[in-house]
């Protein structure tokens, strides 16, 4: 028992080596790559996926409105999911030349996928008799929209944030490949090319970490926003009933695209 | 218009279909890694989706750590594969099993989590033991599901094993990659293309694999359920 405890301490001694390395690395180097190249890492992130749910939106509403409309979305935004992103970082380089945008817009695209499907379902998930009752207040179709439908469908649409998010996060890193990567930069240059694990970790962990993070604040925002189910007894239950309805959808099943 | 003739032309060019980085060996390379690192992540995530699905148990962890995996960067996790053994096939798989098990796990576990619990009771009740209520009842009905992570897992897979040309080996990536250190864009739109259209392969033949084997009675509930959603 001991001898077994003692071999595997043995066997992981290279791994608190690794990350106590790691950990010094990362901490002496905050200044000058890591820190800024987190926050780059942010900046395409969130503006990635801030952009993917503002084309969502107004599709995914088009999409419930006029239902001949949502089958070639669907496919189209499918479609562009299966581009590697690679090829798209490539093809836009000409174009946006080493700006933000090149790593911005693919990423932008490819949560469509993602975003655009949950917006429709939380919008037919709305219940009939709360669009009734919003017209029978007089609530025109736009007002009915901003103040009823979307409030309710928010728990699906977060469901979808959560989702693309996480995915854009681990995304970022691949962008790297032509000088934009955020993470991807310390883990490419630093790692890479100076065949040094340290950087690799350090990235590795701060991706993850702020794709936790990230999702945390969204399970933040849900909370603000839809009051009501809290008000209804222990906000997990709201919660999870709106989740158990997604996997048949496929909406929650839904997974990042990469590369 | 000028550039959609210029890939046309790459298309047609003969010297492009043979040889050893010719399309077909380049796009046999990708199937194969693509492939390897499918029945690799299914091996791996169906097995353990089902157990915890069926016992109940170990859920949480299972899909927190799918949830990790899911947050890795592939980009890291290949690199670091790479330092430690060296360039070749093995860091791509493993970066490309990493990306595949999340997809999978998730989807059989929540497939066999949502078999109504009156059927199973229904089958306990028949006097079925754990291992046919999970082999005859919960594997058929959570069937849709699984086949719909492997599909997700398969395109992602497909579509990223692209970056396998960045660590010195085949695959449609190659065109890409090179396509970008030779300044040809005719070429890189080209390899996009072909990865594309393996993808959609890749759809078209899981909707081939969810008519043989999904049960005529949940195929017509499933229909039923995605058009009100839809």
């Amino acid at each position: 028992m001991v001898e077994a405890v003692r071999a595997a301490l043995a066997f992981t001694e290279p791994l608190w080596g690794w990350a106590v390395q790691s950990w010094q690395w990362g901490w002496s180097n905050f200044d000058d790559p890591v820190g800024p190249m987190l926050a780059e890492h942010v900046l395409l992130s969130y503006a990635s996926v801030l952009i993917g749910l503002a084309l969502a939106v107004p599709l995914g509403v088009l999409s419930v409105r006029y239902r001949v409309v949502y089958p070639p979305v669907l496919g189209g935004v499918n479609a562009l999911y299966a581009v590697p992103s690679l090829a798209l970082f490539f093809l836009l380089l000409p174009y946006t030349a080493f700006t933000p945008w090149t790593a911005i817009l693919p990423l932008a695209l490819y949560t469509l996928a993602i975003l655009v499907p949950n917006v429709v379902d939380g919008l037919n998930q709305v219940p009939d008799h709360v669009r009734q009752a919003a017209v029978a207040m007089g609530f025109g179709p736009l007002r009915r929209l901003l103040r009823v439908e979307l409030p309710v469908a928010v728990p699906v649409i977060i469901a979808g944030l959560r989702v693309a998010s996480v995915a854009t996060i681990s995304m970022v890193s691949v962008a790297s490949l032509v000088g934009l990567g955020g993470l991807g930069g310390v883990i490419l240059t630093y790692g890479f090319a100076r065949d040094f694990a340290a950087p690799v970790v350090v990235g590795i962990a701060l991706s993850v970490a702020l794709a936790f993070a990230t999702d945390g604040l969204l399970v933040l925002a849900q909370r603000a926003l839809t009051p009501w189910a809290r008000d209804r007894g222990p906000a997990r239950r709201g919660g999870r009933s709106a989740r158990r309805r997604i996997p048949g959808t496929g909406a929650r099943a839904r997974e990042e695209a990469a590369a | 218009m000028n550039i959609a003739s210029e890939v046309a032309s790459w298309f047609a060019q003969p010297q492009n279909w043979s040889g050893s980085g010719g399309i077909p060996v380049r796009f046999a390379e990708h199937v194969y890694y693509s492939v390897l690192a499918l029945l690799a992540a299914a091996a791996i995530a169906v097995p353990v989706g089902l157990l915890t699905g069926h016992t109940g148990r170990g859920g949480f962890l299972a899909i927190s750590l799918a949830n990790f995996a899911r947050a890795l960067p592939t980009i890291g996790v290949l690199t670091l594969v790479v330092l430690g053994m060296g360039l070749g096939l093995t860091p791509v798989l493993v970066a490309l099993v990493a990306l595949a098990v999340p997809p999978i796990l998730v989807n059989t576990y929540e497939g066999v989590r949502g078999v109504d619990p009156q059927v199973t009771d229904a089958a306990r009740g028949m006097g079925m033991r754990g291992g046919e209520v999970l082999a005859r009842l919960e594997v058929p009905m959570a069937m849709p599901l699984i086949l719909l992570g492997l599909r997700t897992a398969a395109i992602q897979v497909v579509s990223t094993a692209t970056i396998a040309a960045y660590v010195g080996i085949g695959g449609l990536g190659r065109f890409i990659v090179d396509g970008q250190s030779q300044q040809r864009i005719e070429q890189i739109l080209g390899g996009a293309l072909l990865v594309v259209a393996l993808a959609l392969a890749v759809t078209g033949l899981f909707t081939l694999l969810r008519r043989w084997v999904v049960a005529p009675g949940l195929r017509r509930r499933a229909a039923a359920s995605s058009s009100t959603a839809s």
